[in-house]
């Protein structure tokens, strides 16, 4: 019994002393506890929510961009699409038959469905098909109950309702590049695009709008399980309001048809940009969903680079459209007068080196207004002898020539306005005179713009100091149009005005191809710019005429004027790229267009339609 | 020490009616409370419904309970001449499941009986509680101080204990080691014996950690460092810290726990249940918890301590200590405190054989506390032999 006695109290002992232990354990399990849940509880509550709360971005609505009376030339399509979700159907090749019935999918598009399948966790939505027509959508719409786990949706793409007719200035959109992933969380939307040239992409941030967000709970593997709130709703884009006015850039294009040209229609005094047209053009429309390589190869070999935007990149030589500026600078030189006459013979002699007139036969004796209206280039080799290039250039860029405009597009070329420090600088030789005899007609060296050209026209016009405008009530940019008179003798330009108002009239270069119904309320002055070099040869033989020369040895046909004579309110500048001669080709599209504008005012759906029935009843045909 | 009252002799020959009532009623309605927990626990996991989980819970509840009962009230001697039998019988149950076990977590551990799937390495718990109580009540207390007394009990608990491993199960074959040290120790085998065994302990953990699987080295690493693998082995310790101490003082209230409804922690009805509880019902629910299971163990050590006979105050307090195990691994593990090594929350849990195991050693130790006025000889009773 002393045996037990010893052997229970050992026992005891060390029963007790165990359970000291284990209240010891549990005790530090509770204060574990309370560390966890009520110590760092704020912290673990805040990576809990973490975990189950995710932001779901909503895309905003892309603005739209308009017209000058608020027609769409970019705007929003309803797209409609069709989603399969998995793991909300018995079978799956089954539905897909099913669906197969209501809309006819190839095989690529089900063996690309199923592929897709397998791929991803069996509760995101499959894309069945997209770009849906609302015909198509309505079918599968009406048989949804019929159809396991398929839920119609539909999404925002770009459309762009005039297609060619703006894309050099409206610009496309396109998928993020992969360098700009991360930059904005929307970009990693699925389908979300973003401007990728002109308007588009210059405007970006003001377009895109603000994105809105759904708080969402999920689950462990991302599965959504419920929408929590508060939902923040996207905000839609600013819309871009242009100067332009499609129906006059219509009319505009067409003039210009299939050719490679470029041109400028502006108001006089304001500087709105009413139409900017570059032909032959490209779909924007084409570029949302990945241009096809097919499409992309045709207009990348096509040698009227259709990307080019000609009517302010396109630099060509501006012939002589420049010569009321080298008058103007001989005027103010007092190197010529009013009265100053010139006898043409077709030639001229400087130094060793003979200079030709555009008439072979010559113009026998022209003043300074018939210079300008038969575009004698004799007259100007004469006057330029005596000109400093330097003088010219600062005439030149008085009139907004070798400037580049911002207009709220990028890729804004600037003419070249040659001076003695440029060739200094450029090639590392002096200035000759015999230069200053080729840039007097606008030659050379000599390069400008249709935008540059439009806004010369526009100061000759006005006297006034003219800036380019695209975009309506600008977002701070310094438009200062109107405001300030050109530092130039107003009766020097009353002198040029009327010598381009005789362009317009018989004998003047721009008579011959006129249309019966011009009037005589048009000014303008053509130009042809020459791409080769004329040899002594072939002067002997002839020059030969354009028709017969390969399209890239064409010259340049050109044109700028303005309507009313009396009350300049529209600008127009054409450039017809290797067209020929500026009379014969491009000024009766600027003449065409002045016309239009000065018969029926500006191209507001009221007045076109008034147009149009009016020449239906008189029978004509444009 | 001719003690009276407490330890009087009284007679033994009561009624099982008489047991029955005798019975220590307040622990029962502990594990009443405990498997309560349970089925709301799996009803709130299982997003709100009683199948399959919440009722299978209730079923196994039900058919534990009634083993519980019959174990309690069946004389001690009964369980005293089959615990030897019952440390065979484990271990022949260990052996058949090494050939033909089913497979699962990376182990192979389960008999599959028809209606549940046995886990014999959990009855073994008790089983080698049972023999070694069996064993120290049997031998003369002079001999304990001697290491030849020592051969018997180490080959006990070695010889489950290498089956267990080779399953692979670590959690379950270090409870086995535990429940028998702690019965070698009440039983009263010298100190210095303890602190050797520490020494040696220390020595063999570089041969035993090479012994281990991968799975189980990653888990250990993990354990000291979870953020060292995030979406691996860390992502459970890491998402049930987070459950847990997301629940704050009062929880997120029933069924608003998101860590386990939105799936963050896996095995949230197994072995991370206690996560869902604090989640749900905070530090406070958390606590309570802990009470209740506190209350059952340490049961177990004062009905030892008040027990007259050494194969009882052995068995009582041997499973008390294997009872408060089973809490102290699998909360200390959902806490970040221990490594992961896959010990269920017996009643809570999911899973039967836990709670098979669990309700056995209940019964046991109520049946101890119904027979502890009684006497026994060292050599006990046979089987069905004893005096009555």
């Amino acid at each position: 019994m002393a045996r037990e006695g010893q052997r229970y109290q050992k026992y005891s002992r060390r029963a007790f002393l165990l359970a000291g232990l284990q209240g010891a354990f549990m005790a530090g399990l509770g204060a574990r506890l309370y560390y966890l849940s009520v110590i760092q509880g704020k912290s673990y509550k805040l990576k809990a929510d973490n975990n189950r709360i995710s932001l779901r971005l909503i895309a905003p609505k892309r603005g739209e961009i308009l017209d000058r009376y608020g027609k769409k030339v970019a705007t929003n399509k309803q797209d409609f699409r069709v989603y399969l979700v998995p793991e909300q159907t018995q079978n799956v090749s089954r539905t897909l038959q099913k669906i197969n019935r209501i809309l006819p999918l190839s095989k690529n598009q089900i063996s690309r469905i199923e592929r897709t399948i397998k791929r991803q966790r069996n509760f995101v939505p499959v894309t069945i098909a997209k770009g849906l027509e609302w015909h198509d959508f309505a079918r599968v719409n009406v048989e949804i109950p019929g159809l396991e786990g398929v839920f119609p949706d539909s999404g925002m793409t770009r459309d762009y309702p005039y297609s060619h007719l703006a894309a050099h200035i409206v610009g496309y959109v396109g998928s993020p590049r992969p360098e700009d992933i991360g930059k904005d969380p929307l970009y990693q939307l699925p389908g979300f695009k973003l401007g990728r040239d002109g308007i588009e992409r210059r405007y970006e941030d003001s377009l895109r709008g603000r994105a809105g967000a759904r708080r969402v709970e999920v689950n462990a593997v991302g599965r959504e399980i419920r929408e929590l709130d508060p939902r923040q709703d996207a905000e839609e884009g600013h819309p871009i309001q242009l100067t332009l006015d499609m129906e006059l850039q219509q009319f505009v294009a067409e003039k210009l048809g299939e050719q490679a040209a470029g041109a400028v229609v502006m108001k006089a005094e304001s500087g709105e940009i009413l139409s900017m047209a570059s032909t032959p053009s490209y779909d924007p429309n084409d570029f949302n969903s990945g241009i096809s390589q097919e499409n992309w190869n045709a207009i990348l070999k096509d040698p009227r680079k259709p990307l080019l935007n000609k009517a302010l990149a396109g630099k060509f030589p501006p012939g002589s459209t420049i010569k009321m500026l080298v008058a103007l600078a001989a005027l103010e030189k007092g190197l010529i007068t009013e009265e100053t006459t010139v006898r043409c013979t077709g030639k001229h002699t400087y130094g060793d080196r003979t200079y030709h007139c555009w008439e072979d036969k010559g113009h026998g004796r022209v003043n300074l207004l018939q210079s300008i209206a038969k575009s004698c280039d004799v007259y100007y080799y004469e006057l330029a002898e005596k000109l400093d290039i330097d003088d010219l250039a600062v005439v030149c860029e008085r009139f907004g020539l070798g400037t580049s405009y911002d207009i709220g597009l990028d890729g804004v070329s600037k003419g070249l306005v040659p001076t003695k420090a440029w060739k200094e600088s450029a090639l590392g030789v002096n200035w000759y005179q015999g230069e200053t005899l080729n840039a007097s007609i606008g030659q050379g060296a000599f390069t400008a713009t249709p935008l540059e050209l439009a806004v010369m026209t526009a100061r000759l016009a006005t006297g006034k100091a003219i800036f380019p405008k695209l975009i309506q009530d600008t977002i701070g940019a310094d438009h200062l149009s109107g405001t300030a008179t050109l530092d130039a003798n107003p009766l020097h330009l009353e002198l040029m005005r009327n010598g381009m108002h005789d362009v317009m009239k018989s004998g003047g270069t721009a008579h011959d191809f006129r249309n019966p119904r011009d009037t005589q309320k048009i000014a303008g002055k053509t130009g042809t710019s020459q791409v080769r070099t004329i040899s002594k040869a072939e002067r002997k033989d002839g020059v030969v005429k354009n028709e017969d020369l390969a399209w890239k040895s064409r010259d340049h046909a050109l044109f700028v004027g303005y309507a009313p004579f009396d009350n300049p309110e529209y600008i127009v500048s054409v450039l017809v790229q290797h067209g020929g001669g500026g009379g014969s080709v491009a000024a009766p599209i600027g003449r065409e267009i002045l016309y239009k504008l000065t018969e029926t005012g500006n191209f507001t759906p009221e007045e076109v339609a008034k147009r149009l029935a009016r020449e239906k009843e008189e029978g004509l045909d444009g | 020490m001719g003690k009276t009252g407490m330890f009087a002799p009284r007679h033994n020959d009561k009624t099982w009616w008489q047991r029955l009532i005798g019975l220590n009623w307040f622990i029962v309605l502990l594990v009443c409370g405990l498997a309560s927990v349970g089925v709301a626990m799996l009803y709130s996991v299982s997003g709100g419904t009683y199948e399959p989980y919440a009722a299978a819970h209730i079923q196994r509840f039900a058919l534990s309970f009634a083993v519980m009962i019959v174990i309690a009230t069946t004389d001690i001697r009964v369980w005293m001449s089959l615990s030897y039998p019952a440390w065979f019988f484990g271990l022949i149950l260990l052996v058949v499941v090494e050939f033909i076990g089913h497979t699962g977590m990376g182990g192979q551990r389960w008999l599959d009986l028809g209606f549940m799937r046995l886990q014999p390495s959990e009855l073994m718990k008790v089983a080698v509680v049972m023999a070694m109580a069996r064993y120290f009540h049997g031998i003369d207390f002079n001999k304990v101080k001697s290491l030849k007394s020592l051969i018997i009990p180490v080959f006990l608990v070695a010889l489950p204990i290498l089956l267990v491993l080779r399953q692979p199960d670590l959690g379950t074959s270090l409870m086995i080691l535990a429940g028998g040290i702690v019965v070698i120790f009440l039983a009263g085998v010298p100190r210095w014996l303890f602190i050797v065994g520490a020494v040696l302990a220390l020595v063999a953990t570089p041969i035993a950690w090479s012994a281990l699987k991968d799975y189980q080295k990653s888990r250990v690493i993990t354990f000291m460092n979870p953020e060292s693998d995030p979406y691996g082995a860390g992502y459970q310790i890491i998402q049930s810290k987070i459950a847990i101490g997301s629940g704050g003082m009062s929880g997120k209230g029933f069924l608003q726990g998101t860590q386990s409804h939105l799936k963050f922690l896996p095995e949230m009805r197994t072995d991370f249940i206690f996560t869902a509880q604090v989640e749900e019902f905070g530090l406070v629910g958390g606590a309570v918890l802990l009470a209740l299971y506190m209350l059952v163990f340490s049961y177990g050590v004062l009905i030892g301590v008040g027990c007259r006979n050494h194969y009882g105050r052995l068995l009582a307090s041997g499973l008390g200590f294997t009872l408060f195990l089973y809490t102290l691994i699998n909360v200390g593990m959902v806490m970040g405190l221990m490594p992961v090594v896959g010990v269920p929350l017996p009643l809570v849990s999911y899973g039967g054989s836990a709670m098979l195991t669990y309700m056995i050693a209940v019964g046991l130790i109520l049946c101890v506390a119904t027979n502890r006025h009684m006497t026994i000889a060292p050599k006990g009773a046979s089987l069905f032999g004893f005096k009555r």
